[in-house]
């Protein structure tokens, strides 16, 4: 879940309904900010739902989603907001700049849009050498050529010595919607399928290794990548049965998946032995006690597609560069209503709940 | 991946549950006690209960260190923390359990120095690095945990590393298997032993369950494997009329333990003469403490302790649960007042917690949907 959320329209809303908010919708009583809050997981979503969504977007009928769309006049326009926080910058297969780029135009993506053009937002910290923040512009301006985006407009604070840590990053990306496409947690039905486009934790295990707090190494880089080719190459082919998606950042796919439950309404019941992972993630989650459905990911999506286009959508994947690996997970089920279920080969079950508390350090 | 692979395979479980359904008497209720925490985590993440027939029913023991923890310690070693040149270091397990005063996490957003550490180790590194500082490590654990910082201890005495402490809240396993099967409501057939405690002290401390109270013991891995071969063991030996200690977990565990770990665990503490445990209360020579000769790097002794007293709400019916009397989700706050995001009762604050682990994997098993 990300720090976007829906606008019920496009006009501004009123400030007078906002002045008007009860004290009683706000319903985050938590006595001061956690690391947790910023993990993705149920923490962050009561401080989104308890305290922002209530002064901030009263009223909305729709369930958070990593972008908004919005008309604005006659035309529909995606627009999503992220921050970048990682330590350490950079990291095997990725970097801050590229996170930045590729993280927003992911959230567009799933929201089913195409980026147009994305702001940038830098706060960085007093003493940063040149040479890294040139290194991270760089690797932005390739992301952005490599997905034929525009960097329109942006902004530079400095703070002093110590107040940040080295560089943060903001981007805000608009796009426009792909045609046929609607991403809607209350269209999902029973029956449907879950795809999952690759190996999941990659991410999260790199910048957790590339950390060096533990004698740990593996051969494992980041997933961090655009998905937009991939949800293109399945809309091409499963459009119309497309009924949700979502990138599963911080807080895994455990995570989303608890919050589509509880958004449609419905259970999630996930066949554990088809979830890809690879064996470096799978023996770092072993070591360390993690769930790998609690890790984070920046190059995947899951996408919950109509059972009688799944295996169209998964074919058009599998014959798209970096989608090889993609396959469904799992099904919708009516029960058990607000849950995800995870069965296993040899017939037992469990109930795999949204993260909890933070288990890495600061990873996007 | 080995060692995992093999013990996860589909065939041999469900031959092992074969196995279980034919020695297990239908007429007859068997009650077995997993006391380590790390099995009560295993047997939920892995839906055994999903797999063992209805007559076989796991009581989930007090081994999760986390949880018999009293608050009272947790305030303690964070009134230490208050003095701004102390970091305080603790296992991630710990971070999220609250004191009466917060959590190691709550204390930290209010600008106290806590880390996370993934072995006692590295609170010392921090303390090499941060000569101007005095790093003081929380350490928790059963007798997995105590050799690693009894070594620890010792390379600081040997280095003269003076600014490094421990607080001290190891507990040794046997006293609470004593306690619990002391306890006048308990009624167990058998016990799975501790697997990774046993890798440190054998399995011989557990051989008067079997020779006094007639209770058979299987010292026992983690995998699904594993834990359903225990199972096949135990029913024999209930089958045959014996109590006997067996070893599942031959591939890790030696029968006479680890000498090596007892013997830095020898060198470096001493029994106290009682320990308060969370849920079972005092327990005479069940926990340890630094002897004299490492008093300086005692945390208990170098700075002043409060000495917290705080006593879990009454409504909270964690003795009963470690027990075995309740089930889980038969307390009145589970659930409701007591979530694994706001623990009230010991059982619920860490995953190893036999309410937690409840909670994260079984309780929402049965809601239907209403759409």
């Amino acid at each position: 879940m990300r720090s976007t959320l829906p606008i019920r329209a496009p006009e501004k809303p009123r400030l007078s309904s906002l002045n008007g908010v009860a004290a009683s919708a706000i319903r985050f009583r938590d006595p001061r900010i956690e690391m947790a809050h910023g993990a993705g997981g149920k923490a962050s979503r009561r401080l989104v739902e308890g305290l922002f969504a209530p002064l901030l977007f009263a009223g909305s009928p729709q369930p958070l989603n990593d972008a908004a769309v919005l008309a604005v006049d006659t035309a529909s326009v995606a627009i999503t907001t992220d921050s970048f926080v990682v330590r350490p910058l950079q990291f095997p297969g990725g970097s801050i700049g590229e996170l930045a780029v590729n993280g927003t135009l992911n959230d567009l993506a799933v929201s089913g849009a195409r980026a147009h053009a994305i702001t940038a937002t830098f706060v960085l910290e007093e003493g940063l050498a040149t040479a890294i923040l040139e290194a991270e512009v760089r690797a932005m301006a390739d992301a952005l050529t490599r997905a034929n985006v525009a960097l329109v407009a942006g902004d530079t604070k400095v703070v002093e010595h110590g107040k940040a840590d080295a560089m943060y990053i903001t981007t805000t990306g608009i796009g426009r919607p792909l045609p046929g496409i609607v991403v809607d947690a209350r269209s999902v039905r029973p029956g449907d399928k879950v795809i999952l486009s690759g190996p999941i934790g990659d991410h999260g295990i790199t910048i957790l290794l590339a950390r060096g707090d533990l004698d740990l190494e593996a051969d494992l880089t980041s997933d961090t990548r655009s998905v937009l080719p991939l949800i293109e190459s399945m809309a091409i082919q499963a459009a119309p049965g497309i009924r949700w998606m979502r990138d599963p950042t911080r807080g895994g796919v455990a995570t989303s998946l608890n919050e589509l439950a509880r958004d449609c309404g419905l259970g999630i019941v996930l066949n554990e032995d088809a979830i890809p992972i690879r064996n470096e993630v799978r023996g770092a989650c072993e070591l360390l006690g993690l769930d790998p459905l609690h890790i984070a990911n920046e190059g995947q999506f899951l996408a919950v597609i109509a059972p009688e286009y799944a295996n169209a959508a998964v074919n058009a994947l599998q014959l798209t560069e970096g989608g090889e690996d993609a396959v469904i997970i799992g099904e919708i089920q009516s029960e058990p209503a607000c849950a995800v279920l995870v069965t296993t080969r040899y017939g037992g079950s469990r109930i795999v709940d949204m993260l909890v508390g933070d288990p890495l350090p600061r990873i996007c | 991946m080995k060692y995992v692979d093999e013990f996860r395979d589909p065939e041999l479980i469900s031959k092992a549950a074969e196995e279980i359904r034919r020695l297990a008497d239908p007429g007859r209720h068997y009650r077995i006690m997993e006391v380590c925490g790390g099995h009560t985590h295993a047997i939920y993440r892995f839906g055994l209960k999903d797999i063992l027939p209805a007559n076989i029913d796991l009581i989930h023991g007090p081994g999760c260190p986390v949880c018999v923890l009293p608050m009272g310690r947790i305030d303690d070693g964070l009134s230490v923390a208050r003095d701004p040149s102390v970091i305080f270091t603790a296992f991630g397990d710990m971070m999220r359990v609250p004191g009466a005063h917060g959590s190691p996490l709550e204390h930290k957003a209010r600008g106290t120095d806590v880390r996370i550490v993934y072995s006692p180790a590295d609170a010392l590194q921090l303390a090499r690095k941060n000569p101007g500082r005095h790093v003081m490590f929380f350490a928790i654990g059963f007798e997995t945990t105590a050799p690693s910082t009894a070594l620890t201890l010792i390379r600081a005495r040997s280095e003269g590393l003076t600014n490094f402490s421990v607080f001290c809240n190891h507990v040794t396993i046997v006293p609470a298997i004593r306690a619990i099967l002391d306890s006048p409501d308990m009624r167990l057939d058998a016990f799975i032993g501790p697997g990774h405690v046993s890798t440190v002290i054998g399995c011989r401390p557990y051989e008067w369950i079997a020779r006094s109270e007639g209770k058979p013991v299987v010292t026992s891995g983690f995998e699904p494997l594993d834990l359903l071969q225990s199972i096949v063991m135990l029913l024999r030996q209930l089958r045959a009329g014996e109590a006997r200690v067996e070893n599942q977990y031959k591939r890790v565990v030696p029968w006479e333990g680890n000498r090596a770990a007892l013997k830095a665990m020898a060198e470096v503490f001493e029994l106290r003469p009682y320990f308060e445990w969370r849920g079972l209360g005092f327990i005479s020579q069940s926990a340890l403490k630094l002897r004299d000769q490492y008093a300086e790097w005692d945390a208990e002794r170098r700075f002043p302790i409060p000495g917290a007293r705080i006593t879990d709400p009454k409504a909270a019916q964690c003795g009963e649960v470690l027990k075995g009397v309740l089930k889980p989700a038969q307390c009145k706050l589970f659930g409701n007042e007591c979530t694994p995001e706001h623990p009230i009762g010991a059982l619920m604050v860490s995953t190893e917690g036999s309410c937690a682990a409840h909670y994260q994997y079984e309780h929402r098993k049965n809601l239907v949907s209403v759409a």
